[in-house]
Order: C-alpha cells, then structure tokens, then sequence
C-alpha cells in the first residue's frame, strides 16, 4: 500500500486552452475528479516531446489553480515560461491536445485554521500558485496582502481575476517598467511589523527565498517556501532534487524537493548549504 | 490464440515469477512507485545501495537531461544499512514483494561487513554487489575496473554471508575486457551479474563554461545506452553461457527488454524509464509477454541468448 503521494494519479487529459499572457502561457487541462485532491502547492509532472521525443523525462510545472464547476469538470491551470525544450513543446501544444500528467505531487502550503494575516510573494511565473492559494485564505478569513517582482514587466503575472482576491497588491519590476523599481525584498521588514504578518507563503528563484528567510529570521513570522529545484522523475525515485534541510534535532539531511517539498519551512532549509554537501553524518 | 507464457526466471538458486524488475538506484525503496503499481506483480525489487553508514552524496545540481537518456550524479546517498535493514526491507516483505538488497562500500571490508549484516536477515532473494558505483570521489575506487579489486570484494562477501543467498555483481561497461572481469568475480563466488551500470560522462555549461554537474562527472543512462548493454551482456554471455545476467541500461520498452533476453539477460532492471514513467515496468512486463507470445516461446526462458544460436 501507498505512503507517498497517495492521491497522485498518473492519466492522459485533454489541453482544454492555451492563452499567452505576457512572457508566459496559461494552460488549462481537463483533468476531472483529481481536482478534488489537489491543494495550493502542489505540482503536476508532465511528460514532453511526444512518443518519439529524445527527451526522456518529465517536467514538473506548479499546479497554478483548479476549478471544479467550469463545463468541463475537473479543471487544472498552468502558468508556464517557454525557457526550455519541454516548456516549449507544451506551450506550443493546440486545443484538444493530448497530454500525460501525474498529479498531485509534492506537499502542499499550510492553511491556517485561524484567521490570519498572510503576505503573499512571488517571483516571475512563482506568483501562478499563489492566486490559488490566495483563494483558500480569503475563504478562511485571512487577509491577504500580496508582493509581486520580476526584472521586466512582462515577466509579472498577475490576472484580473487574481486580483480580486487579495486585500492589496504591490509589484515590483528591477528595470522599474511595472509598478516601483527594486526587489520584493525591498521594504519586506516594515511591510510585515506595518500589516502584523503572522505567515510569509512565497514562490519563485531560489535566491529569492532565501532572502526572504534571512530577512524574517529575527522576528516571529513564520516562512512557508514553495522551492525550485530540478527533478528527473518528480516522484521521489531519482534521488536528483535534494536540498539540505535542518531536522529538530539540529542535523542536516539532503530531502527530496519533490516528496519532502515542494513546500517547505524557509527556517528548516540551509540555504548556504545549497549546492554544498553538508557536513558528515554520525 | 496463444498460449500463456510462463514468464518465470531464476537467478542463481532464486525464484522469480517474472522477469522484469527495478534497477538499484531507480527505485529508491520501493515506497513511491507502490502508489503506481503492486510491488508482488514485478520479479523483485532491488533496492537502493545502501552503505554502512547514512550518507549525503554530492552536492546539487546531481541531474543533466542529454539526448535520450541523463546523467546523474547521486553518489550514493542513502540512510545506512541498519536503518534500512530496520525500515525498508520489513516494509517491502509486508507487501508481499521479494527484494534483492544492493550494497556498495569503500572498501573490500566495508562489504563484508554489510554482507555480515544480511547474513541473519530472512526473506531476502539475493544481495546484488554494487562494485560499479560511477559517482565516487576517486575513481581508482570503481572496483569493477580493476580485476583484482573486484575478485577481493566478491570473495570476502562470499566467505562472509555463507552459502545460499544468490550474489550478483554489478559491472561496469566502462572497461577494456569486461569477458575477464566477469570471470573473475564468478571465480571468486558471483553466482551472477548485473549488466551494465551507467556509462561515466560529463555535459558542460555554456553559460557558466564549466562541468554543469556538482560532481563534475555522472553515470549516463537511458535509451542511449541501450546498445552499450545489449553489446556487454552479449559478450558476456557468449563467454560464461551458464552464469544469469541481469540484464539493464537503456530499456524502456518491451522489445528493449526482449532484446536484452536474447543477448543473453535471464532477467531485465527498469531504470530510468521509471523516471519518465513511473509504471514503465509493469507495461513492458505486459508487453515483453506479447513479444514472447507472437515469436512461438512458451517460456520466457526458452528466449535466454537466443540470438547466440547458431546459423539454422
């Protein structure tokens, strides 16, 4: 019997539309009932090129939001960036494609039981996740205040609809062509003390986390991170996405981002460690 | 119609009823791939090379996605041996799946002492002898390229674990003749072996212009292999008939597999595949039966070697 990744289904679903937004694609899949298990956080592993494609593994994309009573059923929306060969291959997949997808894979992002104030941040297409999420919050009666940056532009994404569902908005672009010009982390500490942030969700670079978790140290919120680290399988067997994590009892161990993440405590991860082996284990 | 083929196989005095199982490394401990598939319908699971002691392996970034097929560079991260004796092995036994245990050391002695340790343990079908580990900090440590390193370490987990469970060493195709170290480590106690591990290779950045992997190097798998493995077992078995190969590298479907068969594999590890697909196995157990079945072969080991016979 199945410990890990019990919901996750492996099925071939229909590409119901493909939208450019800005830098990005918006895709949405027809995936039906598995919607029901998945949750703000969670990522979906999706096989690319086609049968006789020389690429060999899955990619793994942030499952952007689902909905369950559009006409389709069972709905699943991506936001994707077509940086490499398999992020193209899918972005430039037509209407009634078909598409092979494991889902839902990964944890998800803590929801609070108690109506809290949640600051919302995402870097570049790392936002995708967080309008869902956002969603959960104000249903829980949380007040949701969300930063968003990127270097240009066009590389924020931040729908219309989206927008409704957060208290504010602020984005930051580093050319300053959207919104102020700077970073996300820019103001952070006055922005958490001003609106009493009790939980931090972020998304986006690596280096982004960790500054958000350097700058959060000394004070008490608490800094739920969705990490970026790249996979072969996705499902826990390759071994290849280990980032070094913190236990309670002080040591560091190397946990798998797919199945040990991608959500995590930015507390618990030893961002100077990234890419680093960690010191040898009793 | 045809006849159901018996897709049974032995490797040394063990038992499976089919023939397809998971590739140590690719696998893990069977614990995420139970969500895709019963572990009881696959020959066995071969777990993860575990050590003596818990390990972290080597830095990120530890994956290179290259034309059909990857490198990884892992270094055999694991939890130890008594850890995984602990947890993993009574887990798997639970599922009713027969598992073959992977260990890899440092030294000779570190694997007779991990031999030492399986010894008591019941319920296993046999111990593969990880000597081929690509992702080691000093490759003068790849057992399987010297001779004589591989001879001492299958000799002192020969004389440490006893007589009955099934040894299979696990060799390398990155060597000269690998007919001779074949033999070698089935003079020394290999009742079989395990064909091929990941072929060494490097991918550079071009942004960063240098090796991309943490660990610089890392073991080529996948499709592009497959011709490496199909070539090895081959030679392999033209040069010990008798001996049961574990056949792998590169399958991923079940004509890879059948493949494999014919150059001589008595049993065929799904690796990478799994990656990409993680009930690969299951499908190509299903469809290697079909092959079998539409050639005329009642068993599956009636095809063992087949392409070796001679001109009719």
């Amino acid at each position: 019997m199945a410990t890990i990744n019990k919901n996750a289904i492996q099925q071939v679903v229909t590409l119901v539309s493909n939208k450019r937004i800005g830098a990005y694609h918006q895709i949405l899949l027809n995936v039906g009932d598995v919607v029901k298990s998945c949750r703000p956080g969670n990522f979906v592993a999706i096989r690319v090129g086609g049968d006789s494609s020389k690429m060999i593994l899955r990619r793994a994309f942030a499952i952007s939001r689902v909905a369950d009573n559009s006409q389709y059923g069972g709905t699943m929306e991506l936001i994707v960036a077509p940086h490499g060969s398999g992020s193209k291959w899918l972005c430039s997949q037509q209407e009634g494609a078909e598409i092979d997808i494991i889902a839902p894979l990964g944890t998800a992002f803590g929801i609070p039981t108690e109506p809290i104030n949640a600051l919302l941040i995402g870097g570049g297409y790392g936002s995708a996740p967080l309008f869902g999420l956002a969603d959960v919050l104000k249903n829980r009666g949380c007040k949701v205040d969300m930063l968003l940056g990127a270097s240009v532009g066009s590389k924020i994404y931040a729908p219309m609809e989206g927008k409704r569902s957060v208290n504010s908005l602020k984005i930051y672009t580093e050319d300053g062509s959207m919104g102020e010009t700077g970073r996300v982390t820019e103001n952070l500490l006055d922005i958490v003390r001003d609106r009493n942030v009790d939980v931090i969700y972020s998304c986006g670079p690596m280096a982004m986390l960790s500054a958000i978790t350097a700058l959060v140290a000394e004070t008490e919120v608490i800094h739920q991170c969705a990490v970026e680290e790249s996979m072969a399988c996705g499902v826990g067997i390759c071994m290849t996405c280990v980032l070094p994590v913190q236990n309670e009892d002080g040591t560091t161990l190397m946990l798998r981002s797919c199945i040990d993440g991608p959500v995590m405590d930015g507390s618990n991860v030893r961002w100077d460690l990234v890419g680093k082996v960690p010191e040898a284990l009793a | 119609m045809t006849l159901p083929v018996d897709m049974s196989t032995t490797l040394g005095n063990a038992w499976f009823p089919a023939p397809l199982f998971t590739a140590s490394g690719c696998a893990s401990s069977g614990k995420e791939l139970a969500q895709f598939f019963p572990l009881n319908q696959i020959g066995a699971v071969v777990t993860k090379s575990v050590m003596s002691k818990p390990r972290h392996g080597r830095p990120t970034p530890r994956m290179a996605e290259t034309p059909s097929g990857m490198l990884n560079s892992i270094g055999l991260q694991g939890p130890g041996i008594d850890s995984f004796l602990a947890n993993d092995v009574p887990w798997l036994l639970e599922q009713k799946a027969r598992v073959i245990v992977s260990i890899a050391g440092e030294t000779v002695e570190e694997y007779s002492t991990l031999a030492r340790k399986l010894r008591s343990v019941s319920g296993i079908s046999a111990v593969e002898v990880n000597i081929s580990c690509p992702n080691v900090e000093n490759r003068g440590l790849v057992f399987a390229c010297d001779p004589d390193a591989s001879r001492r370490v299958i000799d002192g987990v020969r004389k440490t674990i006893g007589g009955d469970l099934p040894i299979i060493a696990k060799l390398s195709p990155d060597v000269t003749d690998l007919p001779s170290i074949a033999r070698g480590v089935v003079d020394a106690g290999a009742d079989g072996l395990a064909l091929i591990n990941t072929v060494l290779g490097m991918v550079i950045n071009i942004d960063s212009m240098r090796p991309h992997l943490g660990g610089k190097t890392g073991g080529l798998s996948g499709p592009a292999i497959k011709p490496v493995a199909v070539r090895a077992i081959y030679q392999v078995h033209a040069a010990l008939p008798k001996v049961p190969i574990l056949g792998m590298g590169g399958v991923a479907s079940g004509r890879d597999a059948l493949e494999l068969i014919l150059a001589g594999a008595s049993g065929v590890s799904i690796g990478t595949a799994s990656f990409g697909n993680p009930s690969a196995i299951i499908e190509i157990q299903n469809e290697l039966r079909d092959l079998l079945a539409a050639r005329g072969f009642a068993t599956m080991q009636q095809a063992i070697g087949y392409a070796h016979r001679e001109e009719a």
